[in-house]
């Protein structure tokens, strides 16, 4: 397959954002199953390097588009609009007021109940930036706000897998 | 090394005779080897009938070695010179080995691998375990009358690159053509779900005598596609029966000072352990400093000492089924594997988290070894052996040492395989033409935290001005889990030399010793040898091109047909010949030519994966 194929041509499927994991999961196993080394143990020095290259790039191409996050940068890079993290921190002042008080009440939570009430609140949060996501990048295609989401959800992600820690040490 | 006798690979294969593939269970405590047969997977027996060989090798004096059962038997007698789990020892150096303290062996400080003095000399790991599945080896084509054509050998799967590179090299070694590592648990659900026709999301423990696994995988018509895996490539019922031997010389108030009573007490405390399986109570009995002893004990006494040891599996079972990102409800099964499974106490512990009845229905020694088979069966193309995909993750996460000892992770743990990843560098030095590339692979921040893999030396970069050159470093980790590099330098296209040095593996030149060591032979044999594996590697190349143009043929243009066919032409000529080196030049020509047919036909593949699914949205 050329190296120029994007990730949503590999799998046959439609360039947007709604997606249903099933069948990308389904796909990938199809694919797999057409060019996995186990495939070629028997063939050619050459089939078998052009078998590795192509399982890894159907992994490639699964993980990227089985993560939403992922798969929205990539839809946004695709359009010509790079999410450009490092260099592109600018955040809304109320969303970055919004992340500072629920790092505080992390800090403050000591029981199990508070952490949950923080996880709870955080997934209505996550959710709802993903409905945004999903209208930025499907109905009004606009790449630039998509990016901003991708941005903020981002920095909700990174929050998310902290509370989730916090959750599995009280666990402990 | 005299066990070794490796055999002429075999004559070009015809399609139309049964490829002897066998599948080896390689086992902390015991070994075995299977086959599929009439359609079925099973068991090879020794002579004897046996089909578990224990994993033991004895050394004696005069350089020969005893294998199974009969080395088992100079296990108290003779410590030193008998080696037990070994594979405890493999990809790892002194500290790991000394760390774990039990082992009665007369360590040997080497770079790398640790290595063990024995009767017959000096041994590495890879050299022992070489011995078991040289045996294994023997057994397979004994009953089969016939060479083998390869084998699927099974490692834990949260075994590290060093640990499955020493695998790999002990197959070698032991004159086996490795088709594939793979992963115990898949190994096992292969057995179980092929078996069973099960479909769905299954989860298996695997508690074996040195290692312990746990793998979420998803069944889904003859493809197993492992979602997670974890586990400690350093617990199992050794673990258990050392403690338990600890504590019934403490109530005796005896002390095992020599290593053949510490020895004789772990393999007294391993029946008491296995008795208390279906008894209430058992006597630990052996012989320590020349008195007999006889401490008695309940299951009960024996739960309180293994309890540590199966919370430390349950710990790892949460985490991989918080990385698989399942509820655990959704989970359809779980089966059990390794003898040490047997223990009421796993399996009430397992059943009280998932919160069902484990499967248990499969003999937990054999079933690995069994789904080995039917892997081997379908990766030598056997007829009948039916559509099966193995589509496994990475172990554990991959990374590389930047600036103050941190770890930069490259390739995440659970990442399915075969995966690569790039990563770019730079010079810091006017004119530096050479850089040294420390890869660890652990979870934690630190790199005195992971465990060191190896240092890939990168030689050759253009001299350019400090920060100037782009080398472009590319990791991949293949179908058998084992990592390779690759760098190049961007701005000039050089491909920089990379050297590896393993932290704890051998080196290639030690392996290409051992390999010599192994024959015993003069020189010219060597020749000859190399010269019969150029034209067994012709006669492959050039069947596996006529089956490739059979196949798909018609995707080539006229002109590019007509080059390969001239390539291969080429190659029958000089395959007759004596002349090794102009087999060599043939072999690298034909297989230059097919690159472009190669691509061409995994785009067919891919072409013909996606037709008929989803016309309507393409």
């Amino acid at each position: 397959m050329s190296p120029a194929t994007d990730d949503f041509a590999l799998f046959g499927l439609p360039r947007r954002f709604a997606l249903d994991r099933g069948e990308l999961d389904s796909l990938r196993r199809a694919l797999q199953a057409e060019v996995h080394p186990d495939r070629f143990v028997h063939a050619d020095a050459a089939a078998r390097r052009a078998a590795m290259q192509s399982a890894v790039r159907v992994n490639e191409g699964h993980a990227r588009l089985a993560d939403p996050l992922k798969r929205a940068a990539y839809l946004c890079e695709l359009a010509g609009t790079p999410i450009r993290a490092e260099d592109n921190t600018a955040m809304p002042l109320d969303f970055l007021r919004e992340q500072m008080t629920w790092r505080e009440s992390l800090d403050d939570a000591g029981s199990r109940a508070e952490v949950e009430a923080i996880a709870h609140e955080l997934e209505n949060a996550r959710r709802l930036a993903y409905e945004r996501l999903a209208a930025a990048l499907d109905e009004r295609r606009d790449f630039a706000a998509a990016a901003q989401e991708v941005r903020a959800l981002m920095f909700i992600e990174r929050f998310a897998a902290d509370v989730d820690d916090r959750l599995v040490a009280l666990e402990a | 090394m005299a066990l070794l006798q490796i055999s002429e690979p075999g004559e070009s294969p015809d399609p139309h005779t049964r490829r002897h593939a066998v599948g080896i269970d390689l086992g902390t405590t015991h070994s075995l080897v299977a086959a599929v047969r009439s359609g079925v997977a099973e068991c090879l027996p020794d002579r004897d009938g046996a089909v578990i060989l224990p994993s033991a090798v004895r050394y004696f004096a005069d350089g020969t070695a005893r294998v199974g059962r009969e080395a088992l038997a100079g296990a108290a007698s003779d410590p030193t010179n008998t080696i037990v789990s070994v594979k405890r020892l493999m990809g790892r150096g002194l500290a790991d080995v000394s760390k774990a303290g039990r082992l009665a062996y007369d360590f040997v400080a080497a770079e790398g691998m640790v290595r063990v003095r024995t009767a017959a000399g000096i041994k590495s790991p890879v050299e022992v375990s070489a011995e078991i599945l040289a045996t294994l080896r023997q057994r397979a084509e004994d009953t089969f009358e016939a060479d083998l054509y390869g084998a699927v050998i099974t490692v834990p799967a949260y075994f590290d690159d060093a640990q499955r590179q020493a695998t790999k090299d002990a197959a070698e070694l032991a004159g086996l053509d490795v088709l594939r590592l793979i992963s115990e648990p898949t190994a096992a659900s292969i057995a179980y779900g092929l078996d069973n026709g099960s479909e769905g999301l299954y989860a298996v423990y695997d508690l074996g005598g040195g290692t312990f696994d746990i793998s979420l995988l998803r069944m889904t018509r003859g493809v197993f596609e492992v979602i997670a895996t974890g586990g400690d490539s350093a617990l199992g019922g050794d673990d258990i029966d050392a403690a338990l031997a600890d504590w019934a010389l403490a109530r005796a108030g005896v002390v095992a000072g020599s290593a053949g009573d510490r020895r004789a007490a772990s393999m007294a405390a391993r029946v008491a352990k296995e008795a208390l399986s279906s008894a209430d109570r058992a006597v630990f009995a052996c012989s320590v400093a020349g008195a007999r002893l006889e401490q008695p004990l309940t299951r009960a006494d024996l739960e309180t000492i293994a309890k540590p040891f199966v919370d430390r599996t349950m710990a790892a079972v949460r985490q991989a089924v918080r990385d698989a990102k399942v509820d655990k409800s959704a989970i359809d099964g779980i089966v059990l594997v390794g003898g040490s499974t047997r223990m009421p106490l796993v399996r009430r512990a397992v059943h009280e988290f998932f919160g069902r009845e484990p499967l248990t229905n499969l003999d937990p020694d054999q079933v690995v070894a069994l789904g080995a088979a039917r892997q081997a069966d379908a990766l030598a193309g056997n007829p009948g052996a039916g559509d099966l995909l193995l589509l496994d993750v990475v172990p554990l996460s991959l990374g590389i040492e930047t600036m103050g000892g941190l770890v930069e992770r490259i390739i995440e743990r659970n990442s399915p395989i075969p995966t690569a990843r790039a990563q770019s560098f730079t010079t810091f030095q006017d004119g530096q033409t050479a850089m040294s590339i420390h890869v660890v692979q652990g979870e934690r921040d630190l790199v005195a935290d992971c465990r060191s893999l190896a240092r890939f030396e990168l030689r050759g970069i253009p001299p350019m001005v400090a920060g100037a050159a782009r080398i472009q470093v590319t990791f991949t980790i293949d179908a058998d889990g084992l990592l390779s590099v690759e760098a190049r330098e961007e701005t000039s296209g050089v491909e920089a030399s990379v050297t590896v040095k393993p932290s704890y593996g051998l080196s290639d030149e030690e392996v290409t010793r051992m390999l010599g060591e192994g024959f015993g032979h003069a020189e010219d044999d060597m020749a000859a040898r190399a010269l019969r594996e150029a034209q067994v590697d012709a006669d492959r190349l050039l069947a596996a091109i006529a089956s490739a143009l059979a196949a798909d043929g018609e995707l080539l243009p006229a002109e590019e047909r007509a080059s390969i066919e001239r390539a291969a032409a080429a190659l029958r000529a000089s395959r007759d010949s004596a002349d090794r080196a102009a087999i060599e030049r043939s072999l690298k020509a034909l297989s230059a030519s097919t690159e472009a047919f190669a691509a061409e036909r995994m785009n067919r593949g891919i072409r013909r994966a996606l037709a008929g699914r989803r016309v309507e949205d393409l």
